[in-house]
């Protein structure tokens, strides 16, 4: 196995097609994890942590573009992010431990495609589209289209994720994210769940987007779900609305870490904690239209 | 392949097969055995060492990665033969028992402190959270680090 570590992408592509067969790693925090699990090693590999533009964060074309080998402590103390995404850098905030933090990043959390991967339920309910690249092209896609199973994604042969685009949008709204794990630190999800939601003045719902991680193959969405809500204050009572609809939409599996059925009610349970934001009266803090 | 790069302040070059594991050239290579492997998987933190500032884990990276960077490990941390305050610390607040979690613990601390001089008890315990002990527990470590951390509002070394 060759290792290489190129300073640039166009010395990256003049390695790939060198080796033929090359595999890359960003932080390695899964790959290295993986392989030594396996004892199978490709060909060669490419590391990325020397490209600096897989690393930037910065606005483009209105929006913000997240390059793929960036980490996760750069996106948490990121000002853009920051402003613009609390709920990706709450979801980062409780992914793996500092130094995980530190070498793993937002491409590799992707790539990896895991259904318990905490930065993408915060990316399916932000609408974020993947910018993959080789040599001589370029395309976009929707997050979803890109993840098409567990470890399985939409990348061709040869093909990079350059980087992340992440709309901004200025209405503010409440952000939640939670992961239930087996313990805070170095846990993975056994379920999590991301939502935004957009109300009124009055507290009325006006728009609502949630994720969920770790109860199926895939980050589960449910414009059902979604859209159940709209018209509505954000109470326990209409949020248990959406707790049936949940049940039809997960497809979770049992594991060394939780049954399926305690996964399943866990999805649904987890929705409920919204009505923290909602109104005073009804138990809730009554933070539903601040950013928290 | 070639690399160079700075080990606790000094310079080195050496010859190494690009599939080397950083714990292995440090411990085995360069006979530096204060980084120890428990897992060898992330999950332990007892390789914890800082590349240019930042706590890394041994066990999941290359000799390549290192490769012009600024390596510090525990190592790296007393001068002419006084203990770095953190140390002192540790032994004072009774926080090693077998001592194996010992250097990465400290040397996550010191990112810690570096990056946030004055942390809560909650910053403590968040930034050792990658690092596990079996036999100390965690509070005395805690202890330790947060009276590592008011001694150097005083004026001491980070
Ligand atoms: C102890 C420990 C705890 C962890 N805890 C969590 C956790 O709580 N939550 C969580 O979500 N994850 C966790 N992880 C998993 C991992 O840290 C994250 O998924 C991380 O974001 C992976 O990023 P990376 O850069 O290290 O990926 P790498 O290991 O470098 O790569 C992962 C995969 O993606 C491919 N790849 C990487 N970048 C690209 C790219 N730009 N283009 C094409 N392919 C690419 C690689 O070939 C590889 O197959 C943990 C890992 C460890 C070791
Ligand atoms: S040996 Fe590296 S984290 Fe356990
Ligand atoms: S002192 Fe023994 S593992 Fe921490």
């Amino acid at each position: 196995m060759n290792v290489y570590l190129p300073g640039s992408l166009s010395e990256l592509w003049s390695r790939q097609e060198e080796c033929g067969m090359a595999q890359f790693f960003a932080g390695g925090t899964d790959l290295f994890v993986k392989l030594r699990a396996s004892a199978q090693y490709p060909r060669a590999l490419i590391g990325l942590e020397a490209v600096r533009e897989l690393r930037s964060i910065e606005e483009r074309e209105g929006a913000i573009f997240v390059g793929a080998g960036a980490s996760h402590t750069r996106l948490l103390s990121h000002p853009l992010i920051q402003a613009h995404f609390p709920l990706l850098a709450k979801a980062l905030r409780v992914l793996g431990s500092p130094p995980v933090r530190n070498m793993g990043t937002i491409g590799g959390n992707i790539c990896t495609a895991s259904p318990a991967g905490d930065a993408l339920p915060p990316l399916y309910a932000l609408g974020a589209e993947v910018e993959l690249r080789r040599r001589d092209r370029s395309r976009r896609l929707p997050i979803h289209e890109f993840i098409l199973g567990p470890g399985k994604t939409a990348l061709a042969e040869n093909e990079l994720l350059y980087g992340v685009w992440l709309k901004k949008d200025d209405s503010p709204a409440l952000f939640h994210f939670e992961k239930v794990g087996p313990r805070k630190a170095l846990a993975i999800a056994i379920a999590s769940f991301a939502a935004l939601i957009n109300s009124t003045d009055a507290g009325i719902v006006k728009k609502a987007r949630f994720a969920w991680g770790s109860v199926g193959p895939v980050v589960v969405t449910s414009r059902e779900a979604e859209e159940s809500l709209v018209g509505f204050p954000l109470t326990r009572e209409s949020l248990q609305r959406i707790v049936p609809i949940v049940d039809k939409i997960v497809s979770p599996i049992d594991d060394v870490r939780a049954s399926a059925s305690y996964r399943r009610a866990l999805a649904g349970n987890l929705v409920l904690r919204l009505a923290e934001y909602g109104p005073r009266e009804m138990g809730g803090k009554g933070e539903g239209l601040t950013r928290t | 392949m070639k690399i160079r790069f700075t080990l606790n302040g000094e310079a080195r070059e050496m010859e190494t097969d690009e599939r080397r594991r950083v714990i292995d050239l440090l411990r085995e290579d360069l006979t530096m055995t204060g980084t120890k492997e428990g897992c060898g998987t992330g999950e332990c933190g007892a390789c914890t060492i800082l590349v240019n500032s930042e706590s890394r884990l041994a066990c999941l990276m290359v000799a390549p990665q290192l490769d012009g960077a600024e390596v510090m490990t525990i190592e790296g941390l007393a001068r002419n033969g006084e203990l770095h305050p953190l140390q002192k610390a540790f032994i004072e607040y009774g926080a090693i028992q077998c001592g194996f979690c010992t250097p990465g613990m400290v040397m996550a601390s010191l990112d810690l402190l570096t990056r946030n001089p004055s942390p809560t008890e909650a910053e403590i315990r968040e930034g050792i959270s990658g690092n596990l002990c079996r036999c100390t527990g965690y509070q005395k470590i805690v202890e330790a680090v947060s009276a590592a951390a008011s001694a150097r509002k005083l004026g001491g070394r980070p």
